[in-house]
């Protein structure tokens, strides 16, 4: 598909960008390497262990997000407020965005497909339940399900809650564990997922 | 503008599909128009009207960089840095027909205003208070039951709904008015909760909300109605 119309008009775009002196090419190379080596879910994976490890941090990562990532020196994908949102016995939280598709890219990288296409976008706000049932996530009934819609610059975490029988782990070998599926608030973690 | 891009609600477009393993980019062209759309941006509001305006066929059919490219050509050519037809005509040149594709129906209030010379990159959205906000946390309020037929953050699933003020989050650059170079003008920003009875009637799921963030003037006093 290297070869699609779309394809070969982003090619003549860049070419005449750099003809003009708009853009170098070192300079889209580097912001590509940064998302694909640097940016990415295991940054929200350390900040989830982190606070699962240390209830001072995850109190203050609650009141003030954007502080206590601060320490993390993430690179890339800047956000101007973080908001961690975290899901507990009585509510569970997840993250859209319906007008496009606005994501914590600093925390954890760029989106997949399935958030910025249609069916997620139009359907999570509506029918949370049915949309996470599907997506291997039932939820209990009587459990609030709180859909964030990022429709300004705030962007949105979900602190997931930690499976009981993981407790004794290290915080290097819970931040392996937790997925990003888990911190858009569309996956429960500890359940078996192959089964 | 009550356009393809405000999704929230619609029905229609079946099961959300994943893919196990996925890799940031499927295409090597879908890198280079992240890459340059994120060099090239110097005004985020701006760039999303841009995409919002692309055809309501190609939006759902582009896929997201598809989109984005749609967006960034859209967004270059009413910044007067390149034309679609110098794009077209690149391609001609190297023996690629043109496939009369418009990126974006251009928008009669966009064309006529032009990029300030002096501005800058992107910064923080955030702005010092120099309101006082006019809303309070646990107030009852309503979304204004009117869209805009320029840039909006404002979706249509919540106009006319009432939900309460549960976040102030201080003044913020006002997207309706920055994404049309008409100015930051920031106004006070809220998350407000609205239950889900209250968005789709009680006849769908139980104990379901949606929280989000509302600029002051999406909102009014249910006195006001």
């Amino acid at each position: 598909m290297s070869n699609s119309y779309v394809g070969l008009r982003a090619e003549a775009l860049e070419s005449l960008l750099i003809e003009k002196g708009l853009i170098q090419i070192d300079q889209i190379d580097q912001t590509i390497s940064l998302y694909n080596e640097r940016v990415g879910p295991m940054n929200g994976a350390r900040v989830v262990a982190k606070a699962w490890k240390d209830p001072e941090y995850k109190k203050r990562l609650v009141e003030d997000g954007t502080g206590a990532i601060e320490e993390f020196g993430f690179v890339g994908g800047q956000i101007d407020k973080l908001v961690v949102v975290e899901n507990s016995e009585s509510v569970h939280n997840v993250v859209v965005c319906t007008l496009c598709s606005c994501y914590p890219w600093a925390i954890l990288g760029l989106p997949p497909r399935w958030y910025k296409d249609p069916a997620y976008r139009s359907r999570v706000v509506k029918e949370p339940r049915k949309v996470l049932e599907e997506m291997g996530t039932t939820l209990p009934k009587d459990k609030t399900v709180r859909v964030w819609d990022s429709s300004a610059e705030i962007r949105y975490m979900v602190l997931p809650e930690m499976p009981r029988d993981w407790s004794d782990l290290s915080e290097s070998d819970l931040a392996e564990r937790v997925s990003r599926d888990s911190m858009i608030g569309v996956e429960l973690l500890g359940l078996d997922r192959s089964a | 503008m009550d356009g393809i891009h405000d999704l929230g609600g619609k029905a229609g477009f079946g099961k959300v599909e994943t893919e196990k393993d996925e890799p940031y980019f499927h295409e090597y062209w879908e890198s280079r128009v992240f890459s340059m759309t994120i060099n090239l941006g110097d005004n985020t509001d701006r760039f999303r009207h841009a995409v919002e305006r692309i055809d309501p066929i190609s939006y759902l059919s582009d896929t997201y960089y598809g989109r984005w490219l749609g967006g960034l050509e859209t967004k270059l050519g009413e910044d007067g840095l390149i034309t679609q037809e110098e794009i077209s005509e690149h391609m001609l040149a190297n023996g690629i027909s043109d496939e009369g594709r418009v990126a974006a129906r251009p928008s009669e209030r966009i064309s006529k205003e032009k990029k300030p010379q002096n501005s800058e990159q992107r910064d923080n959205a955030s702005r010092p208070a120099s309101t006082e906000p006019r809303f309070y946390v646990g107030q009852t309020v309503k979304a204004v039951p009117t869209g805009s037929d320029g840039h909006t953050r404002l979706p249509a699933y919540v106009r006319g709904k009432k939900g309460e003020i549960v976040a102030q989050h201080g003044e913020w650059v006002f997207p309706d008015s920055h994404a049309h170079w008409l100015g930051e003008m920031p106004q006070q920003l809220y998350t407000v909760a609205f239950s889900g009875s209250e968005l789709w009637g009680s006849h769908l799921e139980e104990e379901t909300e949606v929280r989000i963030d509302l600029f002051e003037t999406y909102l009014m006093e249910l006195q006001d109605e």
